[in-house]
């Protein structure tokens, strides 16, 4: 018998053990000198107060959207695909190749080409590792690691001796032409006649994102491929009674995966940098592991979750700047977040299930 | 007078809502085999769980040769004198035999003078019960026969004066259970005290000296198993007079549905699990596949159902199935008319996790009636769901519940539903009545007597063979990957197929 | 490539591979007895970070060790607390860990010093100082041997030839000693060794303790005796190397030892790309060398140069089976 309610299950365990990080958080805080009351409201204006602060959080809330919704995706297949952050510079690799090889004649040609781009390069970081744990069972949580650092390898090595401007001295490809410029949020709006910040570098990527999670929904509750998906990941033996491939769902579910991942690179790749640098990632790949733990992989928590970790990321830049916090707070916070969602979360359900027991003995 | 050599008194235990163990109380004198029957689900393993310290009782005591003794866990329970050998192997796969004997039982910090004294005793033992093992042989490369031998070693190492033996003959032949009986007499001899864990009734009259009936928690009877009968002894574990033959009308047998021509199939450890099999069922009967555990029926029933690879030649109404390339699998099969209810229901035939409407729809999901465009028509299964339910008498007949909140009985009418439903030419069915209550046996016999009836072909893998000679019309026996022999179970009885089974005759 | 150059590459060989070995070590000792560890990465950081931060502030660095040990095995009871008390995931713990590790270091880096997120410059007694082994200076001249000698055996720090002495120490602890005994048996089948009546979470905490003091040591040597004081993420993914020569060696202590000096040797041929080039002709890319461990950790996963089967129990927390 379940123990607990599905809204316990849903809601109050992840509920709780946000509580837990955040006071954990705090504690930290505290313990550097710094009054984190004061932090949280300094992070709520940075982040939150102005339209500037939004966009900013609006654009890495997109990019965690993406990498999310790619560890979800896994994650529903019973794999952990720590390669996001690969699969994302890849993506980057592929933007890049599509923005500065065909002229594009007008942006939303290339935001189609672009996005495929990142797609099939993100897909295709993620085949390798894919096909070698389904064919010959190698761990993909080890595999995928290795192919980030392989990524960065590799990365560093195109931008380096293949695609950097001459007479550059930067690690980096040339600017994309001004036709690939995607509309800023502030574009997008001023054509409603709502002012927004003009410097910030939210873009009509994150619609996309969004259209992304509700497609990732129907895909995985309403179709045939997402319950084989979903199956696969419950139970192996299952899957095999039933007639569904292994091999095929590890393959497709990852595919998809590392496409998604892949797809973050036209926000940060061609929305904001509109040039394919080093560090494109900045670590968002591993934010996605948070995010899908925190979101409970559906595509709406992953969507809270993101919006949450998009303040965060806004709120501790800003924090670094006004106080002496450096910005690894925020992975402080992000380590806490995985670890209370994702590795202790039986911490917070034991004694839940318990009083929901004590509850429904006195009930009976 | 001798005081017992195990007494509980008033053990209860409960999981979260479940009352696994009421208040059961049991005397076992020293020198005696003692045996405890029940269904499955009765709570044995639990009892014994609790005198091996793996749980803690709610209430009660336990009292070792008269003296009251606490067993928090294990530890205590091997100072007590307690040797347990569990159902499944508790046994360290790449260590030697040596190895795993002295695990736990080191002498001092330094393996070598360990193995040297254990390696010593090891010889005394093998010589006092004629227990011969090779002490230097890993145990993923011994028989399982002998895996029992390490644990009975293992036992007998640590000087246990009271051994445990949960369901040991599951595995074994019939002539290995008969040497298991004969070492356990020998133990006997010498003045161990056995307790003896089964729900099969003839080992029970066969071996024991007197034995308790379990019955869903409780301890209904303890009786010297001279006094008793296996009708009496059946009784008192379901409760009530048990129908042993499912009423049924002779078989009307129709054309040949499934043929079978020299199937092998070769595991993923390169061993060859089946040997070539030769096998027809027709139309309007059942063929019963009796045969111990592991001889092969399990890997008959996945080269049917699409998912394990095998070669031969196996037709369907004529039509040859394919048995290893792109069209084997179990979608494949189910397009061809091939329903499987599977051995374990609860590994493979449900997503225990998902709901009971997302089962109805498991191996079936791309079924055209439950597709709308691109999308799945999900109350378009509900209502088939209800559906189903309904006519399967499943309670709670509540579509949305998760798989796992129903139990086993109800589970399995969840996985027959969907598979009979189908109407399938052909319907395989494993164990269809393991951890299933008695009420829910009935039912689904009669399901599957009446999907005969309907002229259906039906091929069933039991390891209960008064379920195979209940319900087949025709059984075929399986050993070591071979079909023994066929009856028609009209014209035999367990101990023809108990021969087969073991390997002798045919 | 001469030979003075070949005893230069083989001597930093040898200190790029004394971190990798003992992390890689910490990980067989986690690892045999069932707990996947992804955490040396983060571990091997906090110490790093904590030995040069107490060691600037004391000017020992024995205390500084003593520091880092510390902080790197709070973190292994703190994936010992998640993954074996609570029974959660032991990957996404190592994950949270190795995070924690990075941004916790930097947190209190900037606190402590307000250096940008490093520690001041580790002078004197704080810093562990290349031993001179007897007769060095007096052997060097014989030809051969006495350069091997002097230059490549002589002249490390204590850490070093404590991580070489480490891997007989722990296959003599592994093979022959009850605790190993029990060690391998709990990582395979631990079942086996709760019915034997032996405490299953002691084990593994015990396991996960002396990867913790191991992790400890190597992040110690990065920065009080490879470098002299911590910056920002100065593990540099060291972790996951020792995590890939882990399964290179199949789990297994010898194997460990060759599997790390490779990858050493790998390391310091990153620095020197005139020595490949002289050596084969052609100019390897950095960038390569760098991935190769990887690379081949991959090639080894897929089972195409022998299979690498990890311990049995690997990975799964152990609930008592009713």
């Amino acid at each position: 018998m379940d123990v607990m309610p599905k809204w316990a299950e849903v809601v109050l365990v992840p509920l709780i053990s946000l509580i837990l990080a955040a006071i954990l958080s705090a504690l930290v805080i505290l313990a550097i000198g710094e009054d984190p009351v004061e932090a949280v409201n300094l992070m709520i204006t940075g982040a939150l107060g102005s339209t500037y602060g939004w966009g900013y959080t609006l654009y890495y809330a997109t990019n965690f959207l993406f990498t999310g919704l790619a560890v979800s995706v896994a994650f529903h297949a019973g794999l952990f695909n720590i390669g996001g952050e690969g699969q994302a510079m890849l993506g980057g690799l592929g933007v890049a190749l599509a923005c500065l090889l065909i002229p594009w004649p007008h942006w939303t040609l290339a935001l189609i080409g672009a996005t495929l781009a990142a797609g099939l390069f993100g897909a295709a970081w993620a085949a390798i590792p894919a096909f070698l744990q389904a064919k010959r069972g190698s761990h993909i949580v080890i595999t995928t690691i290795m192919f980030n650092f392989i990524a960065a390898g590799l990365l560093n090595y195109v931008l380096v001796n293949l695609m950097r401007p001459a007479g550059s001295m930067d690690p980096a490809t040339a600017r994309f032409p001004e036709t690939v410029h995607l509309p800023t949020l502030h574009d997008i709006l001023g054509t409603v006649g709502i002012s927004f910040s003009k410097a910030a570098p939210a873009n009509v990527t994150f619609l996309i994102a969004v259209v992304a999670c509700v497609l990732v929904w129907l895909l995985l509750w309403r179709t045939w491929l997402g319950y084989e998906i979903r199956s696969y990941g419950k139970s192996e033996a299952a899957a095999k009674y039933a007639g569904i491939s292994p091999v095929a769902i590890t393959m497709i579910a990852m595919l998809i995966s590392g496409a998604l991942a892949g797809m973050m690179a036209i926000n940060n790749v061609m929305g904001e940098a509109e040039r394919l640098v080093l560090n494109a990632v900045e670590g968002a790949g591993f934010i996605g592991i948070a995010v899908a733990l925190m979101g409970r992989s559906h595509p709406f928590g992953v969507f809270l979750a993101a919006i949450l970790f998009g303040f965060l990321y806004q709120g501790g830049a800003e924090l670094a700047l006004w106080t002496s916090i450096p910005r690894e707070l925020i992975v402080v916070i992000q380590a806490l977040v995985i670890l209370f969602t994702g590795a202790l979360d039986n911490m917070v359900r034991m004694p839940l299930e318990r009083l929901f027991l004590m509850m429904r003995r006195g009930d009976a | 007078m001798t005081a017992p050599a195990i007494e509980l008194k008033g053990i209860s235990k409960a999981f979260g809502p479940v009352q696994a163990n009421k208040d059961i109380s049991i005397r076992v004198m020293p020198g005696t085999i003692h045996g405890i029957i029940g269904e499955n689900g009765a709570g044995k393993s639990t009892l014994m769980s609790i005198l091996y310290g793996f749980y803690k009782a709610d209430k009660g005591e336990i009292f070792i040769s008269g003296t009251k003794t606490e067993i928090p866990d294990s530890q205590a329970a091997i100072a007590a004198g307690i040797g347990m050998v569990f159902q499944h192997f508790k046994l360290v796969e790449n260590f030697t035999v040596l190895e795993n004997i002295i695990l736990g039982a080191e002498d001092g910090g330094l393996l070598r003078p360990s193995l040297a004294k254990a390696r010593k005793s090891l010889i005394g033992l093998a010589e006092e019960y004629g227990l011969n093992v090779d002490p230097d042989a890993l145990i993923e490369e011994i028989g399982v026969g002998m895996q029992q031998r390490v644990e009975i070693l293992k036992a007998l190492y640590r000087q246990a004066d009271i051994l445990i033996l949960d369901e040991p003959t599951g595995v074994l032949t019939p002539a290995e259970a008969d040497q298991l009986f004969r070492i356990l007499g020998r133990l006997r001899e010498e003045g161990k005290t056995i307790i003896l864990i089964t729900h099969k009734l003839r080992e029970i009259m066969e071996a024991t000296d007197t034995v308790s009936v379990m019955r869903r928690g409780e301890m209904t009877a303890t009786v010297k198993t001279s006094d008793t009968s296996p009708a009496e002894l059946a009784e008192l574990m379901v409760g009530r007079k048990v129908l042993l033959r499912v009423d049924k009308k002779p078989a009307a047998p129709g054309d040949v549905v499934l043929d079978i021509k020299g199937l092998r199939v070769v595991d993923d450890q390169k061993v060859e699990r089946l040997k070539g099999i030769d096998l027809q069922v027709r139309a309007g009967e059942i063929v019963g596949i009796a045969g111990v555990a592991g001889n092969g029926q399990s890997e008959l029933l996945e080269v049917l159902g699409g998912y394990a690879d095998g070669t031969g030649v196996v037709t369907l109404n004529g039509q040859t199935l394919d048995l290893s390339g792109k069209h084997s699998d179990g979608r494949s099969r189910r397009g061809r008319g091939i329903g499987h209810v599977p051995e374990d229901r609860q590994r493979e035939g449900l997503i225990m996790d998902f709901s009971a409407w997302e089962n109805t729809a498991f191996g079936y999901h791309r079924a055209e009636a439950y597709q709308s465009g691109l999308l799945l028509n999900n109350q378009a299964i509900r209502n088939d769901t209800a559906e189903k339910m309904a006519r399967f008498d499943v309670r709670p007949p509540n579509p949305a519940l998760a798989a796992k909140n129903f139990s086993g009985g109800n589970q399995q009418k969840i996985v027959l539903a969907r598979e009979i439903e189908r109407n399938p030419d052909l319907l395989l069915i494993g164990q269809p009545t393991r951890g299933v209550d008695i009420g829910a046996i009935e039912f689904i016999h009669q399901q599957i007597v009446a999907l005969r009836d309907q002229g259906k072909a039906i091929l069933l893998v039991s390891v209960e063979l008064e379920e195979i000679l209940a319900l087949a019309d025709r059984v075929a026996v399986m050993f070591d990957g071979h079909i023994m022999g066929e009856r028609l179970s009209s014209e035999t009885d367990e101990k023809e197929l108990g021969l087969l089974m073991a390997g002798v005759g045919s | 490539m001469d030979f003075l150059t070949l005893i230069q590459l083989l001597d930093s060989t040898v200190r790029l591979a004394t971190p990798l070995l003992l992390a890689c070590l910490a990980g067989l000792f986690s690892e045999r007895a069932g707990i996947f560890d992804i955490g040396l990465e983060g571990k091997m950081l906090a110490a790093a970070f904590f030995s040069a931060a107490v060691a600037a502030l004391s000017g020992s660095v024995w205390v500084g060790l003593l520091a880092g040990i510390g902080a790197s095995v709070a973190l292994s009871l703190l994936h010992g607390l998640a993954s074996i008390t609570f029974r959660g995931n032991q990957l996404i713990s190592g994950v949270a860990i190795n995070f924690l590790a990075a941004g916790l270091t930097v947190l209190i880096a900037q606190d402590w010093f307000s250096q940008g997120g490093r520690t001041p410059s580790l002078m004197g007694g704080a810093r562990f100082e290349p031993v001179s082994l007897p007769f060095a200076e007096a052997l060097s001249a014989v030809p051969f041997l006495g350069p091997v000698y002097s230059e490549l055996i002589s002249g490390h720090s204590v850490l070093v030839y404590l991580a070489f002495a480490t891997v007989p120490m722990t296959w003599w602890l592994l093979y022959r000693t009850r605790f190993g005994l029990r060690l391998r048996a709990v990582g395979e089948n631990p079942a086996a060794v709760d019915t034997a009546g032996v405490s299953v979470i002691g084990l593994r905490y015990a396991a996960v303790i002396i990867c913790g003091v191991l992790c400890g040591i190597a992040g110690a040597y990065l920065s009080t005796a490879l470098q002299a004081g911590f910056v920002k993420d100065m593990s540099a993914g060291r972790g996951f190397i020792a995590l890939a020569a882990l399964i290179f060696a199949k789990w297994r202590p010898w194997y460990a030892l060759w599997a790390t000096l490779l990858f050493g040797l790998f390391g310091a041929l990153e620095t020197r790309p005139d020595v490949i080039q002289s050596l084969i002709g052609i100019k390897v890319q950095g960038q390569l060398l760098a991935a190769l461990p990887y690379i081949m950790t991959v090639i080894i996963l897929a089972g195409f140069v022998g299979k690498a089967i990890p311990p049995r129990a690997g990975g799964e927390p152990y609930v008592k089976e009713r």
